[in-house]
């Protein structure tokens, strides 16, 4: 799953642009990933400018 | 706020307001949805433009201008400059006022506008055609009737794909950025300076603009193909304690930029696409700003126009389309394939392109010269080349490109 650092978080929305299954939700500060959509392609940690997702193996 | 509108825009950037603003100028009745507090607040922007581009759309103002450029500076990998001077090259716009003075515009013809205004999703009548939005405002979730919907909601868009239109972007076609605006840099104040190297900005490039003062946005776009291996701060992190130790970081920005051709799909019945949510940021600059306001204002005419004839199905609303191709997605088709070649450039390619440019007499170099020494061996690029750059420099220049 993914994981994220939320206090590294600027809600830039660079991840959302490349979800594949659109299941991340950005408010103004507030950032959620819904994980029964979520297929763990990595894509949204790849492009993160500051390193705020990691992938972690349940 | 009343409960039926011709036109929701959802997103108060430069494509949302510009369309807000032109769609009440021809008629409509328009409520702008923006889900952050302040309008032009977080800029995620390098704040650059070029003159004409602007120019066309809007008259500069200095209440919105932070600088002026004069020349532009291409550094390559061994640090050598090529110099291309030209007055009006362009502006570094204090972006937070230039965002606030559009959405004024739109205010003054006419638009309502609501910051702290999340959209949620979209209502669609029994056909599945989109007719209204679902928002949540300080803790209440409204829901409004609109004949046509426009998603201007940036490179976080997610409302094409609510509309049922496939947005997400390849690795390959978003810049990952980030930014930090200084102080205490030393630099020409009227000079952009752009660094490529693959090694330090693979499939994309490092940016100076001044702001005047000493004061810098420093920053630098990878692409997303290589963002996987190494991030854009430490890119960045590296290249600042190289070339401005003694300087430091008032603000930290950052941000994606689409670049991509136009999104195939950028209009349903009732339903428009406009700025970085279509795709619609040049491919090879990732200046997003001008593009945003040119496909903003067509967007909000074609609107206006579909709201008096009474018809906002796609055929109509595809007049948008055509003339967005017509006056700036052609081109990005084009520079589209030239940033795929010259983002492939190793530094050794573009060592040789710098020192072959600078073994020209200075009259002579131009952007077309740059590309076709970076390009020799690629004659079907050069064409393309020249197709895009026989426009002047400074149209071209959008943002520097
Ligand atoms: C680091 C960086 C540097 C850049 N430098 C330059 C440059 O120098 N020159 C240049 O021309 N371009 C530059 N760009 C690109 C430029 O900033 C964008 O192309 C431009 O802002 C696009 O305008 P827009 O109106 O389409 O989107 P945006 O300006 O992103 O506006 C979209 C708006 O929609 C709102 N929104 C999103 N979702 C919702 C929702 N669900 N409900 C309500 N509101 C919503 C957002 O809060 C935002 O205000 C840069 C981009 C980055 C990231
Ligand atoms: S890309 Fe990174 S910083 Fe930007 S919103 Fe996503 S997780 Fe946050
Ligand atoms: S891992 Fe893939 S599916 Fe999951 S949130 Fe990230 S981009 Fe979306």
């Amino acid at each position: 799953m993914i994981r994220i650092k939320e206090d590294r978080c600027d809600f830039c929305g660079t991840c959302v642009s490349v979800c594949p299954v659109d299941c991340i939700e950005l408010r103004e500060t507030v950032i959620k990933i819904d994980e029964k959509t979520c297929t763990d392609c990595k894509l949204c940690v790849y492009v993160c400018p500051i390193e705020t997702l990691e992938f972690v193996d349940e | 706020m009343s409960d039926h509108y011709d036109v929701i825009v959802i997103g108060a950037g430069p494509a949302g307001s510009m369309a807000a603003w032109h769609a009440s100028l021809g008629g409509a009745k328009v409520l702008v949805l923006e889900k952050d507090r302040d309008i032009g607040l977080p800029v995620r922007c390098a704040e650059g433009v070029g003159a004409a581009g602007l120019q066309s759309l809007i008259e500069a103002d200095p209440r919105w201008i932070a600088n002026k450029i004069e020349g532009i500076n291409l550094i390559s990998p061994h640090g050598k400059r090529v110099h291309l001077a030209n007055e009006d090259f362009g502006y570094v716009l204090n972006r937070k006022l230039f965002d606030n003075f559009l959405a004024e515009k739109a205010s003054k013809a006419g638009a309502e506008i609501l910051t702290k205004a999340y959209a949620e999703e979209l209502l669609f009548d029994e056909k599945g055609d989109v007719n209204g939005v679902v928002f949540s405002r300080f803790g209440k979730r409204l829901s409004l009737r609109a004949k046509i919907v426009m998603g201007a909601d940036g490179v976080e868009s997610r409302v094409g794909r609510w509309a049922g239109i496939r947005t997400q972007l390849k690795l390959r076609d978003i810049e990952t950025c980030v930014q930090f605006t200084m102080a205490n840099v030393d630099v020409t104040p009227s000079d952009c300076d752009f660094y490529f190297s693959h090694e330090r900005a693979p499939g994309g490039y490092i940016w100076v603009f001044p702001k005047g003062d000493g004061i810098a946005n420093v920053g630098l776009g990878i692409s997303g193909e290589y963002a996987q291996y190494q991030s854009p701060l430490r890119y960045l992190e590296d290249f600042v304690q190289e070339h401005f130790p003694k300087a430091s970081v008032l603000t930290t920005t950052v941000g994606g930029v689409p670049v991509a051709p136009t999104n195939k799909q950028i209009v349903k019945n009732g339903f428009m696409l406009i700025g970085d949510a279509a795709h619609q940021a040049n491919p090879i600059s990732g200046g997003g700003i001008v593009p945003a306001m040119v496909a903003g204002k067509l967007a909000g005419q074609v609107a206006a126009e579909a709201v008096q004839t009474g018809d906002v199905s796609a055929a109509f609303l595809k007049k948008y389309e055509r003339q967005w191709y017509k006056s700036e997605g052609n081109t990005h088709k084009i520079t589209y394939r030239l940033k795929e070649a010259v983002y492939k450039l190793t530094d050794d390619d573009l060592n040789k392109t710098a020192d072959s440019i600078l073994s020209l007499p200075e009259g002579k170099r131009t952007i077309v010269a740059v590309f076709k020494k970076a390009l020799y061996n690629k004659p079907s690029l050069i064409l393309d080349a020249l197709k895009v750059f026989k426009m002047s420099i400074s149209e071209v220049f959008d943002p520097l490109s």
